[in-house]
């Protein structure tokens, strides 16, 4: 309905292209389109060019699978962080999260999903296997499992506690309970009953 | 005739047997319910941090949920639970059957037809995988009034070919007869899987009693995996195909 409205073909590709971004709805790609228009061409060509390396220069990290530009990540390069841990998580925005509370200080390995049943994800679709050579390669004194938790990264911590429990190594997962700014008589019993279970000295 | 007008909201029991992600926030959710069969639905909201409805309408949940009525999909807008089935959902084992549980019942069911058994069915295997007996045997109990519900029964009183009274002897499962093979009607089919007389007994005994009756019988692995052989060849059969979950089930056997 709005062809005759949009000046070009180019133009309206642009919005269809952006459109498809999470979160970019028809207004907002129309909005970034225009703005790109009036955009100088030395800027314009900086995003293209941010674009295009994006794709060609990141990989995934030989050893914990979290993005990175060379063989191995930052992470796992570093001699600050402590070897003797691994804290599994779902998906590379997930070490962000922790990295950002400046909390942890071991490693990571990132499975890139979990295990669901129901749409057929299972053990050798995520980053098991790699976890497991990892384990047998190298001492690891404990394994945090930090999946979400939901009912996929319940059972994904559940298998992997499973198997990596023989191996003689300590598994640990993150506690589970009330987010902080939550009020009580909204949270479900899940969150409640492991928040009672899971209770501490103050 | 006058026709009533559906109010606007409305609020009905449910378990949430599938999830599928809507948009960046969102989800559609398939509720099997008493009295109005199977039904999608919006979740709004629910993938966000602080969503307070996401931990009531989670998979396997049995819940209370209101609804509002929309012009595709009608939208969740509260949710309370009624039994959130933790300790199913805290044993890896218990949580896959209770996934092919749902995966079958969501494969047998189309939307909108109320059955009410087989909504009970559904809440009762639930409760008795949580109870610690023999949960192949629930899962046995389950497949065989599913299918019985959704129009599947197995024949187990005759040989389905010549109609003559089974012999206690080693019979044959058809699923393209949808039943039992005497010896001498065998090879009227080409796939068949067999039934020992213990196993006849027992699909027997499954299907006509309650589950609390049914789940006093004590069988030995091998039967155990005769009679899954049958009913999950059985189901392969009708769906034509694997139920995804299937596989995990196998999966964590080994």
């Amino acid at each position: 309905m709005n062809q005759g409205l949009i000046p070009t073909e180019a133009v309206s590709k642009l919005i269809q292209e952006l459109n498809k971004l999470p979160g970019i709805g028809p207004k907002s790609a129309q909005r970034l389109a225009y703005h790109l228009l009036r955009t100088p061409e030395e800027q314009t060509g900086l995003l293209v060019e941010a674009l295009l390396s994006v794709k060609q220069k990141t990989r995934l990290c030989s050893t914990c699978f979290n993005i990175t530009d060379s063989e191995s990540c930052s992470i796992c390069r570093s001699d600050q962080r402590d070897r003797s841990k691994i804290c599994v998580v779902e998906q590379p925005q997930d070490i962000l999260a922790l990295e950002h509370t400046g909390s942890y200080r071991g490693l990571y390995h990132v499975l890139h999903g979990a295990i669901s049943p129901t749409e057929g994800i299972g053990v050798d679709d995520l980053r098991i296997r790699e976890l497991l050579e990892r384990l047998q390669e190298v001492s690891t004194d404990e394994v945090i499992l930090a999946t979400n938790t939901n009912l996929e990264g319940e059972q994904t911590a559940m298998y992997l506690n499973k198997v990596i429990s023989p191996l003689g190594i300590r598994v640990t997962r993150l506690a589970r309970g009330l987010p902080f700014g939550t009020e009580l008589e909204y949270a479900d019993d899940v969150t409640l009953t492991r928040a009672i279970e899971g209770r501490q000295e103050f | 005739m006058v026709e009533m007008s559906r109010p606007r909201t409305y609020q009905t029991e449910a378990i949430i047997i599938r999830k599928t992600k809507l948009g960046e926030a969102d989800r559609i959710l398939t509720l099997y319910t008493p009295h109005l069969g199977k039904l999608q639905a919006v979740a709004k909201g629910v993938r966000r941090p602080r969503s307070k409805l996401a931990g009531h309408l989670e998979l396997l949940t049995h819940s209370l949920v209101s609804l509002a009525r929309g012009r595709n999909l009608d939208t969740i807008t509260g949710s309370q639970t009624i039994n959130s089935f933790l300790s199913l959902k805290s044993d890896l084992e218990l949580t896959s059957f209770g996934l092919y549980a749902t995966e079958l019942l969501d494969q047998f069911t189309a939307d909108g037809i109320e059955n009410y058994s087989l909504f009970q069915l559904l809440l009762q295997t639930m409760h008795n995988l949580c109870q610690g007996g023999d949960n192949e045997l629930a899962l046995r109990y389950f497949e065989l009034h599913l299918l019985g519900s959704v129009g599947y029964r197995p024949q187990l009183q005759r040989c389905v070919a010549c109609q003559s009274a089974l012999e206690p002897v080693t019979s044959w499962f058809s699923p393209a007869a949808g039943g039992i093979l005497c010896p001498n009607c065998r090879h009227s089919q080409p796939l068949t899987y067999p039934v020992s007389v213990s196993g006849l007994k027992v699909l027997r005994f499954l299907q006509s009693n309650d589950y609390r009756t049914a789940s006093r019988l004590k069988i030995t692995p091998e039967l155990s995996r005769e009679l899954e052989d049958i009913t999950r060849n059985y189901i392969r059969y009708l769906l034509e195909r694997e139920p995804k979950s299937a596989a995990w089930l196998d999966t964590l056997r080994k």
